[in-house]
């Protein structure tokens, strides 16, 4: 077993008023690949939403820590400067602020140092590249009028250029056509190329996972996980859908 | 991990705050009388139709009631402003080594010497009453280009030109603080571009009040003859004071046949200020007007300028910001007149208000009768940092002709709490988050300015965001 890079004890996250998660325990390594998988509405995005911070989300109980410090005590900057990253599901449009001056601002609050403007040009372009999109997004504004492929590479751009130690993707497959799925994988996959990049992936879908590296696969049904495995759960759950899983544990 | 204090008395503006004791200065008495404002037309060896106007304005003055239908202007008592203040210094300049040390410093730290070197084409610098320096490059002066002062103009060749001109698009009975600028105005620029002269790179005049408790009465008179192109620049600042100061500056601008002038602004007066400024540009056939605005310091501000389309196709667009913080009161926006036909215009302006501060767009869109086939459209926005702050929408239309395309759009929003969450996911912080947001709010008006002014009003905007102590 690698060093513990995240775990999450008994969490219990409320959504206004309601139980989403019920006591839901997860560890994760450094260097590890994880997938969660399980049906619409048991609380998968619930628990990315939560341990990023998002706003609305109440943990009533239990712990989550990364590297041994407390993220439930950090606001969501801090988390982020702690390592976390969040692919989101739905990335939000800002007006007025160019992709690029985004993501230099970014590294620039996290590491306090000044990014220069021609370097971190050459390292975006090429990263545009990667995954897909034309040199000229970096001028445009974040994700306004972006398409929901173009969005989803986006993530995967910024995921790519702040190089966090664990970084959560909640249905970052969801809605792309088969092309953007490759293209999106492909991104991925680089970012496990670097040493020591965890993942924890949300999906329902086993397509984007082909090409990767999994080393566990947890099964969340109504806010628990009720099965963890290794990467033959994924062509069980494709084969057989959720059914045989609910009522376990 | 410390987060920078949002909620202070008022932000650190160490950048437009340094001032110099005046002492060497020449000034008039507090308050307007006869005497004051022969000894003005004195000082400025006015011809002396320039005195007889002067004077006529001042009868106007007293006549014409005070503005009742803005935000208050009661903190404003004339008897106490100065309305003449000349910088120790004998002349205007050409080299800004003639030009006094305190005086040059001042617009060192304002970075006006280094932005002429770089991206200006000529440079004007008013400290209090009177243009300090004035230059343009030898290669404009050349095509013909006359940028200088105005009293300068008033003796020289233009002379006819600026007395068929001057207060003709504002005169003095227009309202008070005309008339007032009409009896009491001193510096300011005048640029002429002859036909068919482009001048590629912006001419730019600064304005600074140094003084504690004066008046700034600059007049600006612009011609840009037929298919020529101007881009102007007119920047202002002052210290803060405990005691009012007021700003009546005028601004007139004749845009020739197929002529296109640009003209921006960043107003960043300091928070005892009250800007009552008028600004009005005429527009003959094919011509177009651009204002780019940008409105963040005063305490109380009225400012609409107007643009009057006088010729068959003629254009106007008018953007603008205003950022209105603690103690603020804004009321800005513009004013078109289509009086021809087939004439177009475009509005859209951003609002931002603060820690209680107001900011209130007013515009009016006239389409006179003869005025067919003309297209206006407004759009303005506003956004309320907060639940103290107040912003307000009032525009007029006004549609003489059926054969008329007007729209109009107005939407008032907050910060959105998504947005921020985002950015914070990324590691930004809170303030930072919401400093963006608003920044990229402001983004009509930082995108048509040239770079070096963009990350000014940028910077600008951050400063009242964050509201750093100092």
């Amino acid at each position: 077993m690698p060093e513990i890079l995240l775990n999450a004890s008994n969490l219990k996250v409320s959504v206004e008023d309601k139980s989403i998660l019920k006591g839901l325990d997860i560890t994760i390594g450094r260097g590890e690949t994880h997938v969660i998988m399980g049906p619409n509405g048991a609380g998968k995005s619930t628990l990315a939403a939560a341990l990023m911070g998002a706003p609305g989300y109440e943990v009533t109980e239990g712990s989550a820590t990364l590297e041994s410090k407390d993220l439930l005590e950090m606001n969501v900057s801090e988390r982020a400067r702690a390592g976390l990253f969040l692919s989101f599901q739905n990335p939000v449009e800002v007006p007025g602020i160019s992709l690029e001056s985004f993501l230099r601002t970014s590294l620039e609050q996290r590491t306090g140092e000044k990014v220069k403007l021609w370097d971190f040009r050459k390292k975006i372009r090429a990263v545009l590249e990667t995954v897909g999109l034309d040199a000229s997004y970096a001028e445009r504004d974040l994700n306004v009028g972006f398409s929901g492929g173009e969005k989803k590479k986006a993530e995967i751009l910024q995921l790519l250029l702040l190089k966090p130690k664990l970084a959560i993707l909640d249905e970052t497959d969801s809605g792309l056509d088969v092309d953007a799925v490759r293209t999106v994988s492909k991104g991925i996959e680089e970012f496990q190329n670097n040493e020591d990049a965890s993942l924890l992936i949300i999906t329902h879908n086993a397509a984007i996972l082909d090409s990767l590296k999994v080393d566990k696969v947890h099964i969340l049904i109504d806010g628990r996980i009720v099965k963890t495995g290794g990467p033959e759960l994924i062509s069980e759950v494709s084969e057989q859908g959720f059914v045989k899983f609910e009522g376990e544990e | 991990m410390s987060e920078e204090k949002t909620h202070v008395e008022d932000i650190d503006r160490a950048l437009y705050d340094f001032r110099y004791e005046d002492k060497d200065a020449f000034k008039v008495e507090g308050g307007l009388s006869e005497e004051i404002v022969e000894q003005i037309s004195r000082e400025k060896n006015d011809p002396s139709w320039m005195r007889d106007f002067r004077l006529r304005s001042l009868e106007i003055y007293r006549r014409t009631p005070m503005p009742d239908w803005g935000p208050s202007i009661e903190g404003l008592n004339m008897d106490n402003i100065v309305t003449y203040v000349r910088p120790n210094t004998e002349r205007m300049n050409t080299k800004w080594e003639d030009v006094p040390e305190n005086i040059k410093n001042t617009f060192e730290k304002l970075g006006i010497p280094e932005a002429e070197r770089k991206s200006l084409a000529g440079v004007g610098a008013q400290y209090d009453s009177e243009l300090v320096y004035h230059n343009v490059r030898e290669e404009v002066a050349r095509r013909g280009v006359i940028y200088t002062d105005i009293e300068s103009a008033l003796h020289g060749e233009y002379a006819d030109m600026i007395k068929e001109k001057f207060m003709k698009l504002v005169p003095p009975e227009d309202h008070k603080f005309a008339a007032l600028h009409g009896a009491v105005w001193s510096g300011g620029s005048f640029v002429y571009v002859p036909s068919g002269v482009s001048v590629e790179i912006p001419l730019q005049s600064y304005f600074r009040l140094n003084a504690p408790g004066a008046g700034q009465f600059e007049h600006t008179l612009i011609i840009v003859d037929e298919g020529a192109y101007l881009h102007f620049i007119e920047g202002c600042s002052a210290p803060k004071y405990n005691v009012a100061n007021l700003h009546a500056g005028c601004v007139e601008l004749y845009v020739g046949k197929n002529a296109t002038l640009r003209y921006s602004t960043i107003e960043n007066w300091s928070k005892n200020m009250y800007n009552l400024n008028t600004k009005r540009a005429t527009v003959a056939e094919g011509g177009k007007v651009e204002w780019v605005s940008g409105s963040f310091g005063s305490h109380v501000s009225y400012l609409y300028p107007m643009s009057i389309l006088a010729g068959r196709k003629a254009r106007a667009e008018f953007t603008g910001v205003t950022f209105a913080g603690a103690g603020q009161n804004l009321d800005t926006g513009c004013k078109i007149f289509h009086i021809a036909p087939e004439t177009t215009s475009y509005v859209n302006t951003r609002s931002i208000s603060k820690d209680g501060g107001i900011s209130t767009f007013r515009s009016g869109v006239m389409i006179g009768h003869k005025a067919e086939d003309s297209k206006a459209a407004v759009s303005c926005q506003s956004l309320m940092v907060d639940d103290v702050s107040r912003s307000d929408t009032i525009p007029a239309m006004e549609v003489n002709t059926d054969k008329a395309d007007i729209g109009h759009e107005a939407k008032i929003g907050r910060i959105p709490s998504d947005a921020v969450y985002y950015l914070m996911s990324r590691g930004i912080s809170e303030d930072e988050a919401r400093a963006l947001i608003v920044s990229g709010f402001a983004d009509n008006v930082s995108k048509e300015l040239p770079l070096e002014y963009a990350v000014e009003m940028n910077n600008l905007i951050r400063l009242e965001m964050k509201g750093a102590i100092g």
